[in-house]
């Protein structure tokens, strides 16, 4: 804590901030495009503190990440909602009774986790290279936990994507799955 | 090879100044280039896309019904701002304005935003073409994102730095262009569809009456189409810095190779880039994931072997 010029200081306070603000802001605006863009602003500002903490490789990172999320979301959009494409004023908020508790419970078990843990007070000499670092323990000691969580990713996303869509291989394929071309609604692609 | 950033070399606001001129005359010679293929190479060839520029800079704008104006405009801002952003670490003449130790992320990154931004421009005039052609560009990017990002992720595993002037280095025996030619074409065509240029132009395709642009006039189509210009030369000019060897070459001094290098990796694109139909994204993203994904994994794995032979030490 001690470490960070003042500058940098400054720049971890004002974009938290700014990340608390754009979070609120997803449940305050009525339309899916707002509550997405004010997401991913809410992220950028978190990468922009990683950056500030001279986390590149993190910082940029969750930048990545998180933006192409955010447009794999809008994806999702067409797939699961009645209204994906219009700009006609939506609520942004569902259960509000139950996520105001799940939330408040989070903030709780979080916030008493991050006062009473016994946070290591000695100033370890920085590395040299970050990025290089955090490469060695992903591919060496978390390999395992960066796997499992690899793989959950995948996975979630595959049944998502099976969640959307309504036809299964026996459409397409035929009862007895013998046809030669796949019976799809938009043409294109191999085999057709 | 200097460990001078350019921003500490020069002072951060001339350096900031310095890359958005280069960045600004890379568009220039896209537009240029792509003109003087299209309808052939006059005296006027430079100076139509500034005049066009300069008249639209002066055209009033049009509006839509009901549009979301603060994304939409936002959306217009990012595209040329992002552009530039991805200039950042491409080493001009040796030096880029900030090195970091993550700069293929960095590249990779402004390049997933210009891909949400291209989006909200479709999205903000609340009209079906553009909105048609934003998530036409959305499925595209989805098809090309990762090839992209496994060709960007090759050169820097046969370098073992992700930093792009380490890149450059790392090519001074041999062009990673040999070893990794499915990277580098992979690499230059997945920009051309980030900037939904040329056989990629689907998303704003006459089709749909003009897509994501369609709806765009005055500045915002200037901002728009200046920001796909100077990505489509920032990315020629990382291909340049990737796999030709950057600034490498004999007799002349080293930014010149640089800028002769990336003026033929444009020539070239454009050239054979207007030269294919357009690819209905409906056909062809799938052989992105089916064809494009595998090859790059692929090629990134005998890079890798290589890697482990100590081909490239």
């Amino acid at each position: 804590m001690t470490e960070l010029s003042g500058w940098a200081f400054t720049a971890v306070a004002v974009l938290g901030v700014l990340s608390v603000a754009a979070g609120i802001a997803v449940f305050v605006v009525d339309s899916m495009a707002r509550a997405t863009f004010a997401l991913l602003a809410s992220f950028l500002a978190v990468a922009g503190v990683l950056l500030a903490l001279d986390l590149v490789y993190l910082a940029v990172v969750t930048a990545l990440m998180m933006t192409i999320e955010m447009a794999v979301m809008a994806v999702f959009m067409i797939m699961f909602m009645m209204n994906p494409a219009g700009l006609m004023p939506m609520t942004m908020v569902h259960n509000a009774k139950g996520s105001a508790v799940i939330g408040a419970a989070t903030f709780v078990v979080l916030a008493v986790g991050i006062w009473t843990i016994d946070w290591p007070t000695r100033n370890p000499p920085r590395p040299d290279d970050s990025t290089r670092q955090l490469g060695e323990a992903i591919m060496g000691s978390h390999m395992l936990v960066m796997l499992v969580i690899g793989i959950s990713l995948f996975a979630t996303i595959l049944a998502g994507t099976v969640l959307a869509t309504a036809r299964g291989r026996y459409d397409r394929f035929g009862p007895d799955l013998d046809a030669d071309r796949p019976d799809d609604p938009v043409p294109g692609g191999f085999r057709r | 090879m200097p460990e001078q950033t350019l921003a500490e070399a020069w002072g951060l606001a001339p350096a900031v100044l310095g890359v958005v001129a280069v960045g600004l005359i890379l568009g220039l010679v896209v537009a240029a280039v792509d003109r003087a293929v299209v309808v052939g190479g006059t005296v006027g060839t430079v100076a139509a896309p500034l005049r066009d520029g300069a008249r639209l800079l002066f055209e009033q704008r049009r509006t839509t019904l009901a549009p979301d104006r603060l994304l939409w405009r936002l959306g217009c801002a990012a595209v040329p701002t992002l552009a530039l952003l991805s200039l950042a670490v491409v080493p001009v003449g040796g030096r880029t304005l900030w090195s970091t130790s993550a700069d293929l992320v960095w590249f990779n990154a402004m390049e997933a935003l210009l891909w949400a931004a291209v989006w909200l421009v479709g999205w903000g005039p609340n009209a079906v073409h553009a909105l048609t052609g934003g998530y036409r560009f959305l499925a595209q990017g989805l098809a090309y994102e990762l090839p992209l990002m496994f060709a960007l992720i090759t050169a820097g595993l046969a370098a073992g730095s992700l930093r792009t002037t380490d890149v450059v280095t790392a090519q001074e025996g041999l062009w990673f262009v040999v070893t990794m030619p499915v990277a580098f074409v992979v690499f230059v065509a997945s920009a051309a569809a980030f900037a939904f240029w040329g056989p990629f132009t689907a998303p704003a395709g006459p089709d749909i009456a003009g897509g994501v642009t369609s709806e765009l006039s005055g500045v915002d189509r200037l901002l728009v189409d200046l920001g796909r210009a100077v990505f489509l030369g920032a990315a020629a000019a990382m291909a340049t810095a990737l796999f030709l060897g950057g600034d490498a070459g004999p007799w002349l001094p080293g930014p010149v190779w640089f800028l002769l290098k990336t003026f033929a990796v444009v020539t070239a694109l454009v050239w054979v880039g207007r030269r294919v139909p357009v690819l209905r994204p409906d056909r062809t993203v799938e052989i992105g994931w089916m064809v494009l994904v595998p090859m790059t994994l692929l090629q990134a794995l005998v890079v890798a072997v290589l890697v482990l032979n100590g081909f490239y030490a």
